[in-house]
């Protein structure tokens, strides 16, 4: 069975992804990855520098849009793709991971869309028997 | 998405009445101007929904409105109006939006067409080079963090004291380029560090900046006060707002509102409508905080101008005086604003909020230029880069029914992602210089988010508002070349 991370959903202005997981924390993960892959060609990132991130929030489903807009941050005002993310410590509201990318380079790195905000609009965590499932939309 | 199935109740052509019955917890009704063949799309996804939504926001008086050109947005829909009384009402970052003070600013020329089509390319070219546009673009202004707090501050006169643009640009820009009461210390160190290599830059996405001519001129008089004399005249349109900055501030405060409603136990029935009352310390200090997003997005248009004018400048090679690159006005469309209102007969105090929707004062009124006190306020409607855009006036009835409000463009059919599937970037590129407009963009493919199709007809957007009497249209103009991020 080939195992689902994220898919890529249409929203009127915007745009959204679905990303799913075993666990929550493969779904922090891949959600992350998607966002990701929104703005660039994700297997062009390559891992040449490492961050730490530490998030606090008040429930699970802010936690989420925290740790999305801190990746958007990132890449917003210190120009980092990242490709990989090991989340240490996840509980309902506090989050502790380690990401790997590097420095966008424009020669190397293809721009799909600039990514401004992830929004609580639609937001959604689900969990069946496969495992968890979550919907977000961005604003571009 | 499913369609929104509910009942309108038509007042008449162009209003839609969502009665405050439809949904309990609702303050006031909900009105949508539209036509009918409108309706259809605006009905096919929940936008309707939003606007009976924002209903629900505490202080919110006479109506939750829409304008024609609404579509689907996160929490309150684009194209939304909403005011609330100051004494007992909410704001809501969900409201303005997050691209704060995303706008438009209009410069006139001598030049005709004529002049310009054969040195198109030459001007756009120079235009895309002296322009910052892009994803992540950086600024040609380096701003230290001391200067960055200034600029929040003084918004486009900070440009100008650089500078950049003349002191009359301020008199014809809403509220002088300058919101009141910025206070840098609501800023967050994040938004400060995605703000100062941004600043004075296009960006990207729908942005950009449009050479056009004058197709059409419906009201001669008002346009000549305006600088618009005849069809073929050179217009420079610059369309863009706060950039990462203005979209930190949102998601900074929006943070802070989502615990305000449970702390203050407001009601709402969607969670990007987050709000606090306009009178306690969350509200103020969001206010504060919108103020220094909005300030920056002034200068980022001020900026740009003089940039635009020292382009004609080097490609004509006449000064912009010489060129009469005057500056018609400057309008915002995601803002929220203090403002005073007749409601029920009584003059009141309310906070207008306008996402996607443009502030269209009658001739008069005490806030608009001296220069267009006879006229009204002039009204910037851009359209896709295909078509065309519209030059309008604020009216008395504006005043009277939309809290001094109007459209603010064409409004989406299509998802980025519909526009991306059903069209090629490189074919919108060619089937527009097929139609002999120059466009030059960072991202190609991009522009298939931005072609035509993706958009509602501008015309029939402006022809409801102008109908339904909340705006008159004064001329036309359509685009002759576009640079995008």
């Amino acid at each position: 069975m080939i195992k689902r991370t994220f898919e890529i959903i249409d929203h009127t202005a915007d745009v959204g992804i679905i990303a799913y997981g075993i666990d929550v924390r493969e779904l922090f993960s891949n959600a992350a990855l998607a966002l990701f892959s929104l703005i660039t060609e994700t297997e062009s990132i390559e891992e040449k520098l490492r961050r730490d991130l530490e998030i606090m929030s008040e429930d699970r489903d802010s936690l989420l849009i925290e740790w999305l807009n801190e990746l958007i941050y990132l890449f917003d005002a210190e120009h980092i793709l990242f490709s990989r993310f090991d989340i240490e410590n996840l509980s309902s509201n506090q989050l502790k991971a380690t990401c790997y990318g590097e420095s966008f380079d424009p020669l190397r790195h293809k721009i799909k869309t600039g990514v401004k905000a992830a929004t609580y609009h639609m937001l959604k965590i689900d969990k069946d028997s496969g495992g968890y499932k979550a919907q977000v939309i961005f604003d571009v | 998405m499913p369609r929104w199935q509910e009942q309108l109740i038509k007042i008449d052509d162009y209003h839609w009445q969502i009665p405050q019955s439809y949904k309990s917890g609702m303050r006031v009704p909900g009105l949508i101007y539209a036509s009918e063949e409108m309706l259809k799309s605006i009905s096919a996804e929940q936008t309707p929904e939003q606007v009976a939504n924002v209903a629900f926001l505490p202080g919110i008086v006479k109506f939750s409105l829409a304008m024609p050109d609404i579509h689907w947005g996160y929490g309150f829909p684009i194209g939304g109006v909403a005011a609330m009384d100051i004494k007992d009402g909410v704001i809501s970052p969900g409201g303005v939006g997050y691209d704060i003070n995303c706008g438009v600013r209009l410069l006139r020329t001598n030049l005709s067409e004529t002049e310009v089509k054969p040195k198109i390319n030459e001007l756009i070219s120079k235009l895309f080079a002296n322009v910052p546009s892009g994803l992540g673009s950086e600024g040609k202004i380096k701003v230290s963090q001391k200067e960055m707090e200034q600029l929040m501050v003084e918004g486009a006169r900070w440009a100008v004291r650089h500078g950049f643009g003349w002191e009359e640009d301020l008199d014809v820009t809403e509220e002088d380029g300058c919101v009141k009461g910025a206070d840098p210390s609501k800023i967050s160190d994040k938004a400060i560090k995605r703000g100062m290599p941004q600043a004075g830059t296009l960006g990207s996405g729908n942005h950009f900046l449009e050479i056009q001519a004058v197709k059409e001129i419906f009201e001669p008089k008002i346009a000549s006060i305006m600088g618009i004399n005849e069809i073929g005249q050179i217009l420079v349109l610059i369309h863009t707002g706060s950039r990462g900055f203005g979209h930190q501030v949102c998601t900074d405060h929006l943070r802070v509102m989502e615990e305000a409603v449970s702390k203050y136990g407001i009601k709402i029935p969607d969670r990007q409508l987050a709000c606090a009352p306009l009178e306690s310390q969350e509200g103020k200090d969001y206010l504060a905080a919108m103020a220094c997003a909005a300030n920056y997005a002034w200068n980022n248009r001020q900026c740009i101008t003089h940039w635009a004018r020292e382009s004609f400048s080097k490609i004509f090679g006449k000064n912009p005086e010489e060129l009469g690159m005057r500056q018609i006005y400057d309008v915002c469309h995601n803002i929220a604003k203090m403002e005073e209102h007749i409601v029920d007969g009584q003059k009141i105090k309310v906070c207008v909020h306008r996402k996607g929707a443009t502030r269209a004062f009658p001739p008069g009124h005490k806030d608009i230029p001296q220069r267009y006190k006879e006229i009204g306020q002039p009204v910037l409607i851009p359209g896709d880069m295909g078509r065309c855009s519209f030059i309008a006036v604020g009216t008395q009835k504006a005043m009277e029914e939309s809290f001094g409000s109007t459209c603010h463009g064409a409004g989406r059919v299509l998802s980025r992602g519909a526009a991306r599937r059903s069209l090629k970037g490189k074919d919108v590129l060619r089937e527009l210089e097929r139609r002999g407009i120059t466009v030059k963009a960072g991202n190609i493919p991009s522009l298939a988010e931005e072609a035509s199709q993706a958009y509602k007809d501008v015309t029939k957007v402006i022809d409801v508002v102008h109908q339904a009497g909340i705006s008159k249209k004064v001329a036309m103009a359509v685009p002759v070349g576009v640079i995008k991020g």
